[in-house]
């Protein structure tokens, strides 16, 4: 019996992978679609700021706080309006002509001629687009760092040097390619198994595998080794063309990358396997795929938007999202290296959100036509 | 014997809706049962729950001894199901489609190697083993979709309409080897819209409206008919006209043309005297004729819908001319080393009805793609009243209607904006596109369906549908590829009477079919087969062509069985591919 269970599956694998190497929309979807999504990662989107319009406010009138204004005229990042009162920038922080500004304090020079005393400035930015407000106030504090720096260096005191960690350039690309694969494995995952078990709908090969003793279970099972090959396959061809073609480094270890993947398959293969018991058309099961699977991907995952600034309700449904936990494992296998302890963790949350995929499509998919 | 299917008051609801109404029966081994009935009777949810395919809202049902409730698992195992649209993978082989089912089934690979050469003997599939499924013929198709129901020597054989869109000569095929099963001891139980199939079945279920109507031999319910059957011929006039006023009559239960004459069935208490009067004044003569099963169906089914078609009655009429309408010279078509249509050469005039009959893939439809300039024709001309299509502008693509294969309607959209797509797509604007659209949804009773999608209807009303899309316009000539495949004989003859009704005005209609009595409206039929047209003529004298002494009145399915094959056995492999595009 169990013999014969074996053949039953092994029959079904290999029919499937028959069918992915001579129908060529399985292969279009993993071999041609990402390195088009990772093409528009790179290029397309960028959450780099430069020439970005800000105030500086010049309240101090010693030599230092002019130098200092000065420097931040000069930043490529800046585009300058300089004013002697706050008051002026205000409105245009309101209208949205200004991203942010610096204020230099009258007390500046003093400041500087205590000894041990820190020179304070504000910055004030506009936190309706978090992203651009945080990387305005971190530039404008680098700015301050870097003049602090250049003026040490010349008194001949200890030169301050700022690092910026795991990506020095402040090149987002390097950081949204990485978390850029794991939308990518979502969307073909998603996709794949949505569609062709829709498709076996659509030509009513289905209702003749269900007249078959196999069960729903195999029959639905067998979609998934050869599915899971052609995503790690996908998986490893990403990471070659981020780190060959575009640079980005790759600090962690191969086995991570592997072990990550292979187990984020299970939610974004298993997603798709639930949208194909609901629906049964190839043109509804993609669209589903596309907005359960890849819009979640693209704003929960915290890979575009901070999940820290979200409202609480929200970023508790993140955690329904399998790419936020795909993300930061990513981000620190390319960026950073193996971190362990957060690979482990993400492994075990997506085991968990696989788990309930799997656990809801056998739920649902019966072996009926009712 | 006992018997192999037990139904007991077995009823299937959907929502609201009742498919099946206490349905009781009992199905032999050794025999064929037919299940017949018109779209919507509920023959595929009948199959589909002696498949073990879903479950009945009530009663009990019995399958080879297990009950189709508790033992559904036990069920697929001794049933072999060909589903309608056989269930083959397009993109494996035929042999790796056998080995699929065959480890599905539970065989052993010594078991499976074991009936593998007899099955691929048996449907003569021997030489295509290692062609995809996708590239075979429809009769190909369905004898692979049978060879893999096959496999496990089921105790139970069910078929859903296998032979849809199938040729005559494959039917034929198909119908032996399932006999031979039957003749096994295998219960068959095969669904089908040819009465001529049904005719030919040991027992047939009539279902109507989710309730058996008859159950019995089909020859039982035939002799009912006896000596209500007569056919009208040497008529004078137009044998469409006569078959009008015939079907005004209220003697007159069901009437169809029959090549020059008119095949009519009285109603039960009507006398021969109602219909001598209309005979005589058309000179023709009246002679009985022995009753056929499809009588007995559209009798026991309520009659010949009205002859009248309301949608012919609303349009003016054309200027009768003997103007050459479609015209095709040495009409070639290949797709790289494979030709589709081999310098076929033909004329239609205005008025006439012109059949194009072929085995599958033997290049009908792409002959009609040419026509109507959706294809570029590799050599020759094409054209219809006197342009060539291709490439011309749209004004004279306005003179025709188009009704594809499969109905091109847009399913993810509701029949009204159908309706508004098509009659946008042909020009009409304003009042005149409002009240063309309404007319049409009078006449074709879409009312109550035009916010669904086409998807959802019945086969029936999607043929409706595709029609009235195709006639919005107002088209002087009318190509239909296909319209009635898979339709019941009420609907066609629904069907039928809008063609006749549009060529009294004047209409010229080419159309595609396998029904062979569809054959029989036509004023002239050309047969294709392997590209070439092998005859042209009108129906009677390509039947009298092919009588012998053995046989003095051949059927029109007869004589296209016996004209294909007359061309020879070669290249078999040619016919057996599917029309490329």
């Amino acid at each position: 019996m169990s013999n014969r269970r074996a053949r039953m599956l092994s029959a079904l694998v290999k029919k499937e992978a028959l069918q992915v190497l001579r129908d060529p929309s399985s292969l279009l979807i993993a071999f041609v679609l990402p390195p088009m999504l990772l093409w528009l990662f790179a290029n397309a989107i960028s959450l780099d700021v430069d020439d970005v319009r800000f105030g500086v406010v010049l309240e101090g009138s010693g030599q230092a706080a002019w130098d200092l204004a000065a420097a931040y005229a000069a930043t490529p990042y800046f585009r300058v309006t300089s004013v002697r009162d706050r008051r002026e920038l205000d409105p245009l922080i309101g209208t949205g002509k200004l991203k942010g500004y610096v204020v230099i304090p009258a007390n500046f020079d003093r400041m500087l001629t205590v000894p041990d005393g820190v020179p304070q400035i504000q910055v004030i930015t506009d936190a309706t687009e978090p992203n651009t407000a945080k990387f305005v106030s971190g530039y404008a504090q680098g700015v301050l760092n870097t003049w602090l720096a250049a003026r040490s260096a010349s008194a001949g005191r200890v030169s301050l040097q700022q690092r910026f960690w795991y990506n020095p350039e402040l090149d987002s690309r390097q950081v949204l390619i990485p978390g850029g694969i794991a939308i990518i494995m979502t969307m073909i995952g998603t996709l794949l198994t949505a569609l062709v078990v829709s498709r076996e709908w659509e030509r009513g090969t289905m209702e003749a595998m269900m007249s078959t003793p196999a069960s729903m279970a195999e029959l639905l099972g067998s979609k998934l080794a050869p599915y899971f090959l052609l995503g790690m396959l996908a998986n490893l061809g990403c990471a070659f063309m981020a780190v060959a073609l575009y640079g980005v480094p790759f600090r962690g270890s191969l086995a991570a990358l592997l072990a990550v993947s292979a187990v984020f398959l299970l939610p974004a293969l298993g997603s798709g396997l639930l949208i194909s018991t609901l629906v049964k058309s190839q043109f509804s099961a993609a669209q589903i795929a596309l907005f359960a699977g890849f819009m979640p991907a693209l704003i929960l995952s915290g890979y575009l938007f901070e999940i820290e600034v979200m409202p609480a309700w929200l970023q508790a449904i993140t955690h329904l999202v399998p790419a936020r936990h795909y993300v930061p494992s990513l981000q620190s296998i390319f960026l950073a290296g193996d971190l362990w302890p957060q690979i482990l963790r993400d492994m075990a949350a997506l085991l968990a959100l696989g788990l309930v995929f799997f656990g809801l499509t056998l739920r649902r998919a019966r072996k009926s036509l009712d | 014997m006992a018997p192999q299917i037990i139904i007991r008051e077995l009823s299937k609801r959907f929502g609201n809706l009742v498919a099946l109404n206490n349905v009781n029966a009992n199905i032999q081994g050794g025999l064929l049962t037919g299940l017949v009935g018109p779209d919507g009777a509920g023959k595929t949810t009948l199959m589909r729950i002696l498949a073990g395919l879903m479950a009945p809202t009530s009663g009990s049902l019995e399958v080879a001894g297990h009950d189709a409730v508790r033992e559904a698992a036990a069920i697929h195992r001794v049933t072999g199901y060909m589903p309608q649209r056989f269930g083959l993978y397009q993109d494996l082989s035929v042999q790796e489609n056998l080995h699929l089912y065959a480890s599905l089934r539970g065989l052993s690979k010594q078991e499976a190697e074991a009936v593998f050469p007899s099955l691929l003997n048996f449907t003569g599939l021997e030489p295509f083993t290692k062609r995809l499924a996708g590239r075979l013929s429809g009769g190909m198709k369905q004898k692979l979709g049978l060879a893999c129901a096959l496999l496990a020597r089921p105790k139970v054989l069910l078929l859903d309409e296998p032979s849809v869109g199938v040729d005559p000569v494959s039917r034929r095929e198909l119908w032996k080897m399932v006999q031979e099963m039957a003749g096994e001891g295998m219960a068959v139980v095969w669904a089908t819209a040819y009465l001529d199939e049904a005719e030919r079945c040991d027992e047939v279920l009539l279902l109507k409206d989710g309730e058996l109507a008859y159950t019995g031999a089909p020859g039982d319910l035939t002799a009912h008919l006896r000596g209500r059957s007569y056919l009208v011929s040497g008529l004078a006039g137009n044998r469409r006209e006569f078959l009008t006023q015939a079907l005004d009559l209220e003697a007159v239960r069901d009437g169809v043309i029959q090549g020059g004459s008119v095949r009519l069935v009285l109603s039960a208490e009507a006398e021969l005297a109602a219909i001598e009067p209309l005979a005589q004044a058309a000179q023709g003569a009246i002679a009985p004729t022995p009753p056929r099963f499809e009588d007995a169906f559209i009798d026991l089914l309520g009659g010949n819908p009205s002859g009248r078609s309301a949608i012919a009655e609303q349009m003016a009429p054309l200027a009768p001319s003997d103007r050459v309408m479609v015209e095709c010279r040495e009409l070639t078509k290949r797709f790289g080393t494979f030709t589709a249509t081999d310098r076929i050469s033909f004329a239609v005039r205005q008025g006439e009805v012109f059949g194009l009959l072929g085995p599958n893939g033997a290049g009908k439809s792409t002959t009609f793609r040419m026509l109507c300039g959706l294809l570029k024709p590799t050599a020759g001309r094409a054209e219809v009243a006197g342009v060539a299509l291709r490439g011309s502008g749209s004004q004279a693509k306005l003179l025709l209607g188009y009704m594809a294969q499969k109905f091109s309607l847009y399913g993810s959209v509701s029949v009204r904006q159908n309706l508004e797509l098509f009659s946008g797509v042909y020009g009409l604007q304003g009042r005149l596109r409002r009240r063309r659209m309404a007319e049409m949804i009078e006449v074709f009773h879409l009312q109550a369906f035009l916010d669904e999608s086409p998807e959802q209807l019945p086969l029936g009303y999607k043929q409706r549908l595709a029609l009235a899309c195709a006639l919005m316009h107002r088209p002087r000539v009318l190509f239909l590829d296909e319209p009635t495949s898979g339709v019941d004989p009420i609907t066609r003859r629904e069907f039928w009477t809008h063609i006749t009704g549009l060529v009294g005005k004047g209409v010229t209609v080419l159309v595609t079919t396998h029904f062979m009595d569809e054959a029989e409206y036509c004023d002239r039929v050309a047969l294709v087969n392997r590209a070439q047209l092998i005859a042209l003529d009108s129906p009677d004298a390509l039947k009298a062509r092919m009588a012998r002494p053995d046989r003095p009145e051949p059927s029109m399915e007869d004589a296209f069985v016996e004209l294909v094959l007359a061309q020879g056995e070669k290249g078999r492999e040619a016919s057996g591919l599917e029309a490329a595009a």
